[in-house]
């Protein structure tokens, strides 16, 4: 293992340790936190018995929908955008602004209006997502290269083939590091407004145990969380190296 | 000038067209859903005759300008350090971006069972939104100074400070204010969704208030307060940005 590994792995080793010894030790009292042996223990006894399913099913299938949407909507939207010069220097300030505005505002709002099913929640999703791949989807059209355009001018592409064959795949790189962001905020979105208000679904399994006092599914589904959201960040990362290396870039 | 000209068009083609769209909207749902342009522009200014509504926005002001400033002193602090460290820094910024992907909104219970109801809880929560930005642009910030800057600096014979005050943090100024920028809207949203759960004040509060009453136009106009606040100070802060970007 290289030292950076060591140093990270002793990092993490560290936190566990010391929040074992300071929840052993009382300092931390059992109603804040339990102690981390016993959060895995639970985490590994919810998962087999199953009572969690139905909730971490329907919030992949949320976050798996927002996430499909997003990326669909939001390339096409780019590529669409990048040939109408005049509509996207009117959306400019909307992009750059736009995650400066709190999108769970408006959540209220889109229960009044679809009610309290997935749909609210799947567009919160949505909305935080779409933006973020239009930006760099439209960061790496803007990087391809004259030659391939004229290539493709040559061989008398249509317009929709252009960009399927020639100016996506060159963004691709690009592409991924928007797909990256939209997973997070999909997972950010719909987690979110479960926990703001819902009826079912991880989010608002957490706040209705919390709500309980019931830490012995309150922390192991936090963790869970946790553990989800950094594996799929990890794997994605690992995907993105390998495209960059391919390139020639990393 | 043109292209400042431009610019303003631009806005007020957008703010026009969001307006257009608003009304579309309202025309198609009508009232049990949606409040008008207008109508919600009344009820606003109907909200900041109140006296009750200036508190609660003071109330929010106050819980994110405290968490923005813990979180600028600890973003830069922390940012500083793992730019200096090469070690910590390519160990701990791999973890730091993840937990930047995770929902943070979940870990609100035990922010809540750590600090209590109130004022601590809302700081705490505005700050592991907001700090996290500020420390990965301050590190990137530091990683891309100029080597030639640096090396001046030793030739210089500058101290480990003098090399902070004089080289490292003007080069660093454009980077770091975007951290900065982006680590506004972060802490903003932080603070409020920490008010939408546990808090009797505030304008997460009052946006709460008016689902649980079905106040449709209450709803509407503190999301206006919300969006109207958080956009226009990004739209400043964003300038700023890009005149110290163009600088350099």
């Amino acid at each position: 293992m290289s030292k950076v590994a060591w140093y990270r792995a002793a990092v993490i080793a560290g936190v566990v340790a010391l929040l074992e010894a300071l929840c052993l030790a009382g300092v931390i009292d059992k109603i804040t936190m339990p102690a981390p042996h016993v959060i895995a223990r639970d985490l590994w006894r919810m998962l087999v018995s199953g009572r969690m399913n139905a909730a971490i099913a329907k919030t992949l299938g949320n976050t798996v929908l927002a996430l499909g949407l997003a990326l669909g909507v939001g390339i096409i939207a780019a590529a669409l955008l990048h040939r109408a010069r005049a509509v996207r220097d009117t959306l400019d300030p909307l992009f750059a602004t736009y995650y400066a505005v709190p999108v769970f505002a408006f959540y209220p709002f889109f229960i009044v209006v679809f009610g309290l099913g997935d749909l609210p929640q799947i567009l919160i999703a949505f909305m935080l997502g779409v933006v973020a791949v239009i930006v760099n989807t439209l960061n790496g059209l803007d990087r391809v290269p004259n030659v391939l355009l004229k290539t493709a001018r040559i061989l008398r592409l249509s317009p929709a083939d252009t960009a399927l064959r020639m100016t996506l795949p060159y963004a691709g790189p690009y592409v991924l590091t928007g797909v990256k962001l939209a997973v997070a905020y999909a997972f950010i979105g719909v987690i979110g407004s479960e926990f703001i208000m819902s009826r079912g679904g991880i989010g608002y399994e957490i706040s209705f145990a919390y709500a309980n006092f019931d830490n012995a599914t309150m922390y192991p589904l936090i963790v869970l969380i946790l553990l989800a959201s950094v594996a799929v960040n990890g794997l994605l990362g690992v995907w993105e190296q390998r495209l960059l290396a391919r390139r020639g870039l990393r | 000038m043109s292209a400042r000209f431009a610019g303003l068009r631009n806005g007020l083609t957008l703010v026009v067209g969001l307006l257009l769209l608003w009304q579309i909207l309202y025309l198609w749902t009508g009232d049990v859903a949606l409040a008008s342009p207008l109508a919600t522009f009344r009820y606003t200014a109907r909200l900041f005759a109140t006296e009750s509504f200036g508190a609660q926005v003071y109330e929010t002001l106050r819980a994110f300008s405290i968490a923005y400033a813990i979180s600028v002193v600890m973003g830069l602090g922390i940012g500083f350090w793992l730019g200096f460290d090469r070690l910590s820094g390519d160990a701990l910024e791999p973890m730091i971006v993840s937990v930047y992907a995770i929902p943070k909104l979940t870990l609100y219970p035990i922010l809540l069972l750590a600090f209590g109801l109130g004022l601590a809880a809302k700081v705490a929560f505005g700050v592991i939104h907001g700090v996290i930005p500020i420390i990965l642009f301050t590190l990137a910030a530091v990683h891309n100074t100029k080597p030639i800057l640096v090396k001046t600096g030793r030739v210089l014979r500058l101290s480990r400070w003098q090399m902070i005050r004089w080289i490292l943090f003007p080069a660093a100024i454009p980077e770091i204010f975007t951290g900065l920028r982006v680590g506004f809207a972060l802490t903003l949203i932080g603070s409020l969704l920490a008010e939408m759960f546990a808090s009797q004040r505030g304008l997460g509060y009052l946006l709460m208030n008016g689902i649980g009453l079905h106040n449709v136009e209450l709803i509407m106009s503190v999301t206006l307060v919300i969006v109207v606040f958080a956009a226009t100070v990004s739209v400043v802060l964003l300038h700023i940005d890009r005149r110290l970007h163009g600088r350099v």
